[in-house]
C-alpha cells in the first residue's frame, strides 16, 4: 500500500492530506481534527458519523478518504459556532434534545440534510429522516421536537 | 481499517475495464486475484473490516459519472437478447446506469411513473444515509437474498447489463443471482446497467417488506407483484418474485401461471397467494421462523394482489374501458386535462 495526497474541503477549509488506500474518510476527518464526527458503529447502522458529502448525508465509516478527495464536506462544526449556532444545533439545546452527546452531530447532519430539502416536515418526515441515527440516551421524542422548533424558527 | 489492499481509482469506463481485464490480458505476468469493483461501499467497506472479504485490489467506480442515472429509451441499438431487433418493446426501455443510487430511485419521475414497487423498495432500503451511496448495481452485485431491489426488478422483467473489455452481454435478474452471494458476473465484467421493458400503462406494481423494525431493517420476507390486466380484470401479465425466503430472491411462477389469462378474483388471488407461499423455501433465523415466513409470504401476496389488480383496472377503465361509469368517465377527463 502506498499513501497519496488527497484534497478535503473541510467546512470551506482546504486540507491536502497523504493518506493510506484503506483509511476511511470518518478516520481522515478525526485525524484532521474534526472530532465532532464521531465514531460509533463502523458498519452504517448507527450515523454517529454521519457528514455532509457534497450537499449529501452520508456515513462517513463507509466512505474510503479516496473516494473523497476533491470533494466538499461538511460536519456539525460547520453548521455553527458556540456563539453563532446554527438554528438546528439552538433549538437541540433548548429542547434538551441532547443527553450524552455522542449522537448529536450526526443527527443535525441528517436533520440539516432533511431541512435543505423540505423546509417544513412533517413529524413522519423527521422520523424518516433520522431513521438512520441511533440515540441510545433520550428517546428520540425530544429531537423531533428539535427539529420542528428549528423549522418554525428558520421559518420566521 | 486493519486489511490492506491497492486501490484503483479509474477515470473512464474504458480505463476501469482494461484494470478489470485478467492480468494476463494486460500483459502481467501475475494472475493474482481478481479486481473487486466497489461504489457506494456500504457492503464492501463493512465487509473488509469484518474479514469476509480479503480482495488484494479495489476498484472504485463512484466517480465514473457515466454510470449515474436513469433514462429512457425507444429503440436500443444493441438488440434485445436471443437476437430479436431492438425496439420490438413498443413502449421502450428504462435504463438505470450501474452507479445510481437508491436516493435516486427515490425522487426519479420515470421511476414514479413506471415502476411503483422499485420505488417502494427504495423507500425502505436501509436508511436515508445509506440511500445515499448504496447503488442499485451493488445490491444485485452482493447478491443477498433480502436484497431490496431483487423482486421489484424481477417482477419487472430485468436485465444487468454486464460489460467487459471484449463485449456487453444482458442476463435476466432471475439468472443474475444463482446463489447466496453468488452471481454469475466474471471478474472481467462490471454491471453498467440495470434496464426493464417500460410496463403498459394498464399495469401497476407493488413491494412490501416484512422487517422486525419500521428503518434500517433487514427483511424477514418480501413480496414485489405484477400485474397487467383490462377493465374487466382479465389478467395479460402476473409477475410475483419473493425475497428472503430462499437462497436467492425468486418468482413464484406456478402462482403467476395461476392469474394468467384468467379474470382476476378475489378467489383466483387467494389460490394465487397459496401457490406462492407454497413457492417459498424459507429457513429458520434470527429474524424469523420457516413457518411464519411461509405463511406471512401468503399473506402479502394476497394484499398486494387485490391493491394492484384494484389500481390496473381503473387505469384500464379510465383509458381503455367501454363503458367506464360517469364517476371513472368524469375522472379520466381530468387526467387527459391535468396531462395536456
Amino acid at each position: 500500500m502506498q499513501p497519496k495526497v488527497i484534497t478535503l474541503k473541510v467546512n470551506g477549509r482546504r486540507h491536502a492530506v497523504a493518506s493510506m488506500p484503506n483509511v476511511t474518510l470518518l478516520y481522515a476527518l478525526r485525524d484532521l481534527g474534526y472530532t465532532d464526527v464521531k465514531n460509533g458503529c463502523e458498519k452504517g447502522d448507527c450515523g454517529a458519523c454521519a457528514v455532509l458529502l457534497n450537499g449529501k448525508a452520508v456515513n462517513s465509516c463507509l466512505v474510503l478518504a479516496w473516494q473523497a478527495d476533491g470533494a466538499e464536506i461538511v460536519t456539525n462544526a460547520g453548521l455553527g459556532t458556540l456563539d453563532r449556532p446554527h438554528p438546528l444545533q439552538a433549538a437541540f439545546a433548548d429542547t434538551g434534545a441532547i443527553q450524552c452527546g455522542y449522537c448529536t452531530p450526526g443527527m443535525l447532519i441528517s436533520a440539516k440534510a432533511l431541512l435543505d430539502a423540505t423546509p417544513h416536515p412533517s413529524d413522519g418526515e423527521i422520523r424518516e429522516a433520522l431513521s438512520g441515527n441511533l440515540c441510545r440516551c433520550t428517546g428520540y421524542d425530544h429531537i423531533i421536537e428539535a427539529v420542528q422548533l428549528a423549522a418554525e424558527r428558520m421559518g420566521e | 481499517m486493519q486489511v490492506e489492499f491497492e486501490l484503483l481509482m479509474p477515470k473512464t469506463l474504458s480505463e476501469a475495464l482494461t484494470m478489470l481485464a485478467p492480468a494476463a490480458e494486460r500483459g502481467l505476468a501475475d494472475s493474482s486475484t481478481p479486481v473487486m469493483p466497489i461504489a457506494g461501499g456500504t457492503n464492501v467497506i463493512p465487509d473488509l473490516r469484518d474479514g469476509r472479504l480479503r480482495p488484494a485490489v479495489l476498484m472504485d467506480v463512484s466517480a465514473l459519472d457515466v454510470l449515474r442515472g436513469i433514462r429512457r429509451e425507444n429503440d436500443l441499438p444493441g438488440g434485445l437478447p436471443g437476437g430479436l431487433p431492438g425496439g420490438r418493446h413498443g413502449g421502450g426501455f428504462i435504463i438505470i446506469g450501474g452507479g445510481t443510487t437508491i436516493a435516486t430511485l427515490l425522487t426519479d419521475p420515470l421511476i414514479a411513473q413506471h415502476a411503483a414497487a422499485l420505488r417502494q423498495a427504495a423507500a425502505v432500503f436501509a436508511n436515508p444515509l445509506v440511500r445515499n451511496r448504496a447503488t442499485v448495481a451493488g445490491n444485485l452485485a452482493d447478491a443477498s437474498p433480502a436484497a431490496d431491489t431483487a423482486p421489484p426488478l424481477l417482477v419487472l422483467d430485468a436485465e444487468v447489463e454486464l460489460t467487459s473489455r471484449s463485449g456487453t452481454r444482458w442476463a435476466p435478474v432471475e439468472a443474475f443471482m444463482v446463489g447466496v452471494r453468488k452471481t454469475v458476473r466474471r471478474p472481467a465484467e462490471l454491471i453498467t446497467a440495470i434496464r426493464f421493458p417500460v410496463p403498459p400503462a394498464n399495469s401497476a406494481s407493488a413491494f412490501h417488506k416484512v422487517g422486525l423494525r419500521k428503518a434500517d431493517a433487514i427483511s424477514v420476507l418480501s413480496v414485489a407483484v405484477l400485474v397487467e390486466c383490462d377493465a374487466d380484470g382479465l389478467c395479460h401479465k402476473a409477475r410475483i418474485a419473493l425475497g428472503s425466503v430462499a437462497p436467492t430472491p425468486i418468482r413464484a411462477r406456478a402462482a403467476e401461471d395461476r392469474l394468467q389469462g384468467q379474470v382476476l378474483t378475489p378467489a383466483l388471488i387467494e389460490a394465487a397467494a397459496r401457490l406462492a407461499a407454497e413457492a417459498a423455501r424459507p429457513i429458520d433465523d434470527l429474524r424469523g421462523s420457516a413457518v411464519y415466513r411461509q405463511r406471512v409470504v401468503g399473506v402479502v401476496t394476497r394484499r398486494l394482489l387485490t391493491a394492484v389488480v384494484d389500481q390496473a383496472r381503473k387505469v384500464s377503465s379510465q383509458f381503455f374501458g367501454e363503458s367506464p361509469t360517469p364517476e371513472e368517465q368524469s375522472h379520466a377527463t381530468q387526467s387527459h386535462h391535468t396531462q395536456s
